[in-house]
């Protein structure tokens, strides 16, 4: 954000006397004191809620708590251990695997492209810029109810591709590519996914317009007119300076869109549910599901964890990282 | 001059490309939702409405009604207080830092990223304990809580743009901690304010998880009475379609009328400064 001009009285004050600079001393130290206290409440309030609440998640996830009535015996690794040999939870492996890849790689490819061209001095940018984002301001749930007719195989587009003679299954294809067994389950990329990839597309490609058109903007003209002078065609100039100074601005996208489709719950509940067979099934649905609909919340807290270490092996390095570089 | 790899007509054709399936569910939505009961058959569904018929909306709009009001009263406090407690936060973290104040930063960004399910169960618990489960403030204080990262990282980012030597001129004239919040940075950060509201407004407004679990029935925002609409099977899905555009109009509208601030909150809060 820019910052804001405004000029106060207080701006144009004369440098002060050594009076005035022993004067406040004590009145500084007030106001740090002050400070402190102002964010107390915040601090607290997310040591509670955030690492208090996960530390109690976990202990949970160790936990008999299989029913109804609380059980805080200890279980050990049991919960653990029943998931990782649970078909459901191998599948939702599987699944979030190849929907954050396919989720990921899609934001970038059509986020980059979509810039580098409303970059390129069009006429009505801010039309397509506006076409691009809105989607953004919807909620999954929206989006979801909205796509699961767009995909239905039954109507929605295909009443447009049957004219072309084809017909996918969309979001209730059953088949697992190449679909070698694994475990209990067929590993491979599970067709209906795709169908919840190009949902979550639609909804979170502007996010990457944006960041990139930003990031286009960022790079200053003299760079390109430089490189073009030294007789850079025009494709090495983006490959070779423009692409690797966009650099960072796709870490934070990947970042952002992986802890997005790590977590996603509310697109995949709202769109297809677990589908047959757990074909588009994913944690955030089964720990709603066997949790809150079937008490089963040593198993919901177990879920939780592995989904949280998932994030964090993303956010925490970012995070420290970003932290380096900003101050 | 900016990269010229393609021809112009191609960027254009491209783009429209693009826009086409950017627009194609919202056509298939508001054509829907708009359409008299015998046209509403699924082989007809691109086709534009014989006759235009609002009954969809009526029926949408009677049952999910309530659950819009619980959401407004659930939005209005929430963002307001969010953007409050950010703004102090972020005051305190850009121009009164103390050693650690980074650290502590960091620790508290970090709420921002976990999957609320990891929290859920114990929070479900407390909020029983303090009798605040299935009810609205009990939704408000969660989202004032969990606000608190993203709000703290945009006033942050947007204080540290406030020149040191503002705050330190005020300080020889003898304003304290919050003089200068109150007469100096509030005034300030009007912008910030607007950018963290509207963030926080679309959020609230759009969250399903912890709405789909710390309410039931009578207490349910709009989104989880949207979910049960389209997960029923004797509602028709023109009525879903209406109800779509029903639950999604108030941010649609926000993002129409103040879509710029949307997208800077959008970039703020993913890029730290």
């Amino acid at each position: 954000m820019e910052p804001v001009k405004a000029s106060t009285p207080l701006e144009h004050h004369s440098k002060p006397s050594m009076m005035k600079e022993t004067k406040r001393k004590r009145p500084l130290i007030n106001d740090r004191v002050k400070a402190i206290l102002c964010l107390l409440p915040s601090i607290i309030l997310i040591t509670i809620f955030v690492y208090g609440f996960i530390g109690w998640t976990g202990y949970v996830s160790f936990s008999n708590w299989n029913s109804l009535i609380p059980d805080f015996s200890f279980a050990g690794l049991k919960n653990y251990a029943y998931l990782f040999a649970d078909f459901r939870f191998q599948a939702d492996l599987r699944n979030t695997v190849f929907f954050t890849l396919f989720f990921i790689m899609a934001v970038l490819v059509a986020g980059l492209i979509l810039a580098i061209l409303l970059d390129q001095k069009i006429r009505a940018e801010s039309l397509f810029r506006n076409i691009f984002f809105f989607p953004m301001a919807l909620s999954f749930v929206v989006t979801g109810v909205v796509w699961q007719w767009v995909l239905n195989p039954s109507t929605g587009v295909n009443l447009i591709l049957k004219e072309f003679g084809i017909s996918p299954m969309w979001y209730t294809s059953v088949t697992i590519i190449p679909g070698i067994e694994w475990g209990k389950i067929e590993f491979g990329v599970p067709v209906a996914m795709i169908a919840v990839v190009i949902a979550a597309m639609w909804q979170m490609t502007g996010f990457s317009v944006a960041m990139y058109l930003a990031g286009l903007r960022g790079i200053p003209d003299e760079l390109r007119e430089a490189a073009r002078i030294d007789g850079a065609s025009e494709f090495k100039i983006f490959t070779k300076i423009i692409f690797p100074l966009l650099m960072p601005i796709t870490v934070s996208v990947i970042i952002i869109m992986a802890h997005i489709s790590l977590k996603i719950f509310d697109l995949i509940y709202a769109m297809t549910g677990p589908g047959a067979n757990f074909v588009t099934d994913v944690p955030g649905v089964y720990m709603f599901e066997t949790t809150f609909r079937g008490n089963y919340y040593a198993n919901g807290a177990a879920i939780t964890m592995i989904m949280l270490l998932s994030v964090a092996i993303f956010i925490i390095p970012y995070l420290i990282s970003s932290r380096k570089g900003g101050s | 001059m900016s990269v010229r790899i393609v021809s112009r007509p191609i960027i254009y054709a491209i783009l429209i490309a693009f826009s086409l399936f950017f627009l194609m569910p919202v056509y298939l939505m508001f054509i829907t939702s708009i359409k008299p009961l015998d046209q509403i058959t699924l082989s007809q569904m691109w086709e534009l409405p014989k006759a235009i018929d609002f009954t969809s909306y009526k029926e949408a709009y009677q049952k999910l009604a309530p659950n819009f009001l619980n959401s407004i009263y659930l939005v209005i406090p929430a963002t307001i207080l969010s953007a409050l407690l950010g703004s102090l936060n972020g005051y305190v973290l850009s121009k009164w830092k103390f050693r650690g104040a980074d650290w502590i930063f960091t620790a508290v960004l970090f709420g921002m990223f976990i999957p609320y399910q990891s929290i859920l169960i114990p929070l479900i618990q407390f909020l029983r304990e303090i009798e605040l489960y299935n009810s609205i403030p009990g939704l408000v204080l969660v989202h004032v809580v969990y606000g608190i990262p993203i709000t703290t990282l945009m006033f942050r980012n947007f204080y540290a743009t406030v020149p040191t030597e503002m705050i330190e001129s005020a300080q020889m004239d003898g304003a304290g901690f919050f003089t200068i919040f109150r007469y100096i940075m509030i005034p300030l950060s009007i912008i910030a304010f607007v950018v963290v509201g509207i963030w926080q407004f679309t959020n609230i407004w759009n969250e399903f998880l912890f709405a789909v679990t710390i309410t039931t029935s009578e207490q349910q925002p709009i989104m989880v009475a949207l979910q049960n609409l389209s997960g029923s099977q004797i509602v028709q899905w023109n009525v879903q379609m209406a109800g779509a555009i029903l639950a999604a109009l108030p941010t649609l509208l926000v993002y129409i009328f103040l879509g710029k601030f949307f997208v800077r909150g959008l970039l703020a809060g993913s890029v730290k400064g």
